[in-house]
């Protein structure tokens, strides 16, 4: 199973990505921004990061880099594509997810470990856990506030393309569980598709018991599952 | 009656996020702009009774970090 | 265009004395012009020649098996942990220029310190910051009558307390915008909040890398004809003569002091990071140095002294970010993210082609002479010509006149108000809740403490724990300074102050390897602050000597002064250890229900220079604890004995606020889970009083939990190492409940746990 990192200037959880994909499993690659193509890989990860310095808005400026219409193009052949924190930023601002990912609530960058809850096992990562699994991911960012209008909401929520919510410990998506003032407690969606994956949460630092959680393992490993059966298929 | 506030970093001070867009216009197909510079704007929704030093001295004291920045006020009548 | 004529007046302006002056006219057998000036005026000040405390610091031991690079040799020093691994690491400190911009200040000292850590070869993996601040809570014990006199003291303090805010919230912020982006988690620290810290805040970053034996870069210009190229962001005006700003008093006027404050691009960085790691796993390199204070100035004299060579360097093909800058403007500027590299003659190929790929401005601006001389033209006119040996290690060396303080005042227990269970029941609340003793994760929430996948222990455990995974090792670091013990009796302050690092370590199941120091001091030139600074250094090096730490480096800031005076004396301490094994790793908090709590070491007497005594009635006053170092080395050395017998469930080292307040911290400094506790003491012991017994800072003590099974073991065998212990308790239940000479005092979790982790994110919103 080939996987490729895809590395902006200012990322900087491409090594965490490379590291996280080859414990899982994978056989794992970079893939520098300015490459044009990124043909022969069954997954592509965004990486976190600040892309280009994100000084315009996150992921604003990455959305136009090379590699990225390689990556679109990709995605409509199919591909799987995963953005983590600035990668998902720089999935919405490519418009291969609906919707934006503005600043935090409380205007601080926030890192911790949250509860996030399993929405929907339809799709090609999450496949390996069930509906209303709280998984325990940590999160680090200062713009993951994710928006989008009421028409996109109804889609999302209709199409059950809303994969993570922010919940509590004992699974409430309430007020009180959400970091950051996301829209209806909003961790990760996902493309019509279903193909294309953006999650603010980072699934890569929670695959080591000794950093304190291994639940970021059943993205990995639903996705190599995946990928195992479309192969033999 | 309204205020407009214009804050932008210092001429000689450095400005990432400018040099960072002027970079992005290029990439873009646009390599004749010779700089970008990022600041902010701010409307003030005023009733009247603010003296023009008041505001000044909310610009000069909070809108803007006079170490780094100037700003340029607008009060619209 | 004209410079300036050198008169007193401006040789004065440049902070040389006339006799300062009359060597430089000696190393030159000639009068300087202006660029010169400007060039010795930064070289020859404290931040770049430790004039002042040079001979002081002579007294640290810098030696030991594990040393691969020995302080001041290099930009950090580089200890060995094994396998052929070495880390380097480095505290430096960014006071001045954070209390003029908070934020950039802050940002770019932290970018300042990762720089030094890459120029070594190393690639940076966590960094700590130790900062001071004013206070952020109305400090006043409540209670006091407060007269109509006082209203404007009251508006004065107020408006003090916002201003601390903006500095506190400002600095989190810079440091949280660099680190983060740049990739370098932030995973410890310690912070504190003082009045002596008012208008001069300090900001201490600490950063370790992992690198290769082998890997070990050098900052030296080696090979004659060699290229030297510069790399890295456009000069520009920025902090010009940041160094010297640095060596002064604050006043009023420093605000308005600088032409341009420096302004940090934490993605440059991470460009210029990546960018200097590809190129120093290639051949190319013969030798590498940041442009850090007094930017090229200090880079290119510094490499050609250590090459024993000169340089020569041309002004004009430096890349520039503003049009007409003069030679003394380029040599001078401090602008951030750059670095000088000296390339073997034939790869100048290697350097371009990294660069190109990531972006980055570079020149080939100057050649590795052979004649001793720093050479700096201007579009290949002579601008200035010293020999680099003499300006980087001849600047004056100074023994400053010290002058003891006179003993501090003594606590009368007599003084202190009425001692009665319901007193101290509400002193550990507001203990918990003082913000030098609440939760920090208002800060280090805003912190990316967890990339690069290593945080093992994050921050708010007694030793941050990081995994380097390149190496596999446990990595455990701390660090440690309390300014009230060394603001009452300096040498005993500072010998605590490693002790508590050394102790913090022990809790997290390590071996201290290494220390790094920040000397953080008054104006030198007033008696009393150099006799702070000669005791300070005494007891750093009676530490380091007492537990085989070797001092690496460090940085010394001095004028930490506002026109109330000078700050508490603060030798930030920096250390280092290694965990053998992922399973000796020992976090602070309660583990279990049922387990036994035990003191390792005596109840302890005397309330001087506590944070109760300086909280409840805000008096700094004596005397310090005593510290006996065989003591404190034995007690670690049967901590980390019993936690490798897989004997210890949790261990937490008794510092501010005393056993008590190390109970309480136990119970709640868990985020998953929080335990109670119930403790029993019997008897007041030696104290005459119940909030001696409770809040006392006798050192040399921590609190461990083991299974109750094992409780037996552990205090036989503590008793056979001579260590004294007994059992206080038990882990349980939803409340700390102490009783005590026939008192109960019982603490609800939740009420204690509000107290101490909200507390600042309430100042903070008021």
């Amino acid at each position: 199973m080939k996987a490729a990192v895809i590395r902006f200037p200012g990322s900087n959880c491409d090594q965490d990505c490379h590291l996280a994909l080859r414990e899982t499993g994978f056989e794992a690659s970079y893939i520098w921004h300015k490459e044009t193509s990124v043909a022969g890989h069954d997954l592509i990860v965004l990486p976190g990061g600040f892309s280009y310095g994100d000084y315009l808005r996150a992921g604003a400026i990455a959305r136009f880099s090379p590699v990225m219409q390689a990556v679109k193009e990709a995605a409509a052949a199919g591909a799987l594509v995963l953005g983590i924190c600035n990668g998902f930023q720089i999935l919405c601002e490519a418009g291969l997810l609906p919707g934006a990912l503005i600043r935090n609530r409380d205007l601080h960058f926030l890192c911790e470990h949250r509860h996030v809850r399993v929405e929907d096992i339809a799709n090609p990562f999450l496949n390996a856990t069930w509906t209303g699994t709280l998984l325990r991911l940590p999160i680090a960012h200062g713009e993951g506030s994710y928006v989008a209008d009421a028409e996109t909401l109804r889609q999302l929520n209709v199409g059950g393309r809303i994969l993570l919510r922010y919940a509590d410990g004992l699974g409430a998506a309430n007020e009180a569980a959400n970091p950051n003032g996301a829209a209806e407690n909003i961790a990760g969606i996902c493309n019509a598709a279903r193909n294309v994956f953006g999650l603010m949460p980072h699934p890569e630092r929670a695959c080591d018991a000794r950093l304190g959680s291994t639940d970021g393992r059943v993205i990995f490993d639903s996705i190599r599952t995946v990928l195992r059966t479309r192969r033999a298929a | 009656m309204k205020a407009q506030v214009i804050v932008m970093p210092k001429r000689s001070v450095l400005d990432p996020q400018g040099a960072a867009v002027r970079e992005a216009i290029h990439h873009h197909g646009l390599p004749s702009v010779k700089a970008a510079r990022v600041g902010k704007f701010i409307e003030l929704e005023l009733d009247g009774t603010e003296t023009e030093a008041q505001i000044h001295e909310v610009c000069r004291d909070l809108l803007s970090n006079p170490v780094m920045e100037d700003y340029e006020l607008k009060v619209q009548k | 265009m004209t410079e300036p004529a050198i008169t007193p007046a401006l040789i004065a302006k440049h902070g040389l004395t006339p006799e300062e002056y009359e060597r430089v006219k000696t190393i030159l057998g000639r009068e300087p012009n202006f660029t010169e000036l400007g060039i010795f005026s930064v070289m020859w000040s404290e931040h770049c020649s430790y004039k002042n405390t040079r001979l002081q610091l002579k007294k640290f031991p810098t030696t030991g098996p594990s040393v691969l690079v020995k302080a001041g040799e290099e930009n950090a020093g580089v200890i060995d942990i094994g396998d052929g691994w070495a880390v380097a690491f480095k505290m430096e400190s960014h006071n001045h220029p954070s209390a003029v911009e908070p934020f950039q200040g802050a940002a770019t000292g932290v970018g300042g310190i990762i720089r030094d850590i890459f120029t070594m070869g190393a690639r940076p993996v966590f960094s700590l910051n130790s900062l001071r601040f004013g206070p952020i809570t109305e400090t006043l014990p409540i209670g006091g009558d407060e007269s109509p006199s006082d209203q404007s003291e009251i508006a004065n303090r107020q408006s003090a307390i916002r201003k601390n805010r903006r500095l506190f919230a400002g600095v989190v912020g810079g440091i949280s915008h660099y680190g983060n982006c740049i990739g370098v988690p932030t995973i410890g620290g310690e912070i504190y909040f003082d009045e002596s810290y008012n208008g001069n805040p300090l900001v201490n970053v600490f950063c370790l890398g992992v690198l290769r034996h082998e890997e070990i870069a050098r900052g030296a210009a080696h090979g004659i004809g060699n290229p030297v190229f510069y790399v890295g962001a456009e000069t520009g005006r920025d902090g010009l003569a940041g160094a010297a700003f640095a060596s002064r008093d604050l006043t009023e006027e420093s605000r308005e002091d600088r032409p341009a404050v420096q302004v940090g691009d934490p993605f440059r960085e991470k460009l210029l990071l990546e960018a200097c790691l590809e190129l120093l796993a290639t051949d190319a390199v013969a030798g590498i140095q940041d442009m850090g204070a007094a930017g090229l100035t200090c880079s290119t004299c510094e490499t050609a002294s250590r090459g024993g060579t000169g340089v020569e360097i041309d002004l004009a093909k430096v890349p520039k970010r503003e049009q007409g800058m003069t030679p003394y403007e380029i040599m001078l500027s401090e602008s951030q993210e750059r670095m000088l590299i000296i390339v073997k003659k034939g790869q100048e190929k290697v350097v371009q082609d990294i660069f190109e790929k990531w972006d980055l401005p570079y020149a080939e601006v100057g050649t590795v002479r052979d004649d001793g001389m720093m050479r700096v033209l201007m579009d290949r006119k002579l601008v200035a010509e010293i020999p680099a040996a003499k300006l980087a290690d001849e600047a004056p060396v100074y023994a400053r006149e010290a002058r003891a303080r006179p003993t501090a005042e003594q606590l009368d227990l007599a003084s202190l108000g009425e001692d009665s269970p319901q007193a101290s029941h509400a002193a550990l609340l507001q203990l918990l809740a003082h913000p030098s003793i609440a939760s920090k994760n208002w800060v280090w929430r805003q912190y990316d403490h967890m990339v690069r996948a290593g945080t093992c222990v994050p921050p708010g455990s007694d030793a941050a724990v990081f995994l380097i995974r390149e190496a596999g090792k446990f990595v455990a670091a701390t660090s440690d300074c309390n300014a009230l013990y060394c603001s009452l009796e300096p040498r005993n302050g500072a010998r605590i102050a490693i002790a508590e690092a050394a102790r913090n370590l022990a809790c997290s199941g390590a071996v201290p390897l290494a220390v790094t120091d920040n000397l953080n001091f008054g104006n030198p030139h007033h008696p009393e602050n150099f006799w702070q600074i000669t005791e300070c250094v005494d007891g750093l090096a009676e530490g380091c000597l007492a537990f085989n730490t070797p001092v690496t480096g460090g940085n010394v800031s001095l004028y930490n002064q506002s026109p109330a005076g000078a700050i508490d004396p603060t030798p930030t301490v920096g250390m280092v250890g290694l965990i053998e094994d992922e399973k000796h790793i020992t976090r602070s908090h309660f583990q279990h229900s049922g387990d036994a709590i035990i003191l390792l070491g005596e109840l302890g007497q005397n309330l001087g220079a506590s944070q109760f005594v300086a909280v409840m009635t805000g008096r700094k006053v004596g005397p310090v604890p005593q510290l006996d170092f065989a003591k404190e080395r034995a007690l670690h050395d049967a901590l980390r004995s019993l936690i490798k017998s897989g004997l210890v469930r949790s261990a937490h080292d008794c510092s501010e606020g005393g056993l008590a307040v190390a109970l309480a911290e136990s119970c709640i400094s868990n985020p998953e889970h929080r335990f109670g506790a119930t403790i029993s003491f019997g008897a007041l012991g030696n104290n005459t009083r119940l909030d001696e017994l409770l809040f006392n800072e006798a050192q040399s003590r921590i609190v461990i939990s083991t299974t109750a099974n094992n409780a037996s073991a552990v205090l036989a065998l503590l008793e056979w190492r001579g260590i004294p212990a007994r059992r206080l308790g038990t882990v349980g239940g939803d409340a700390l409940q102490i009783s005590v000479a026939g008192h109960d005092l019982t603490w609800p979790l939740a009420t204690l746990h509000d107290a101490w982790y909200e507390s600042i994110a309430r100042a903070m919103q008021s």
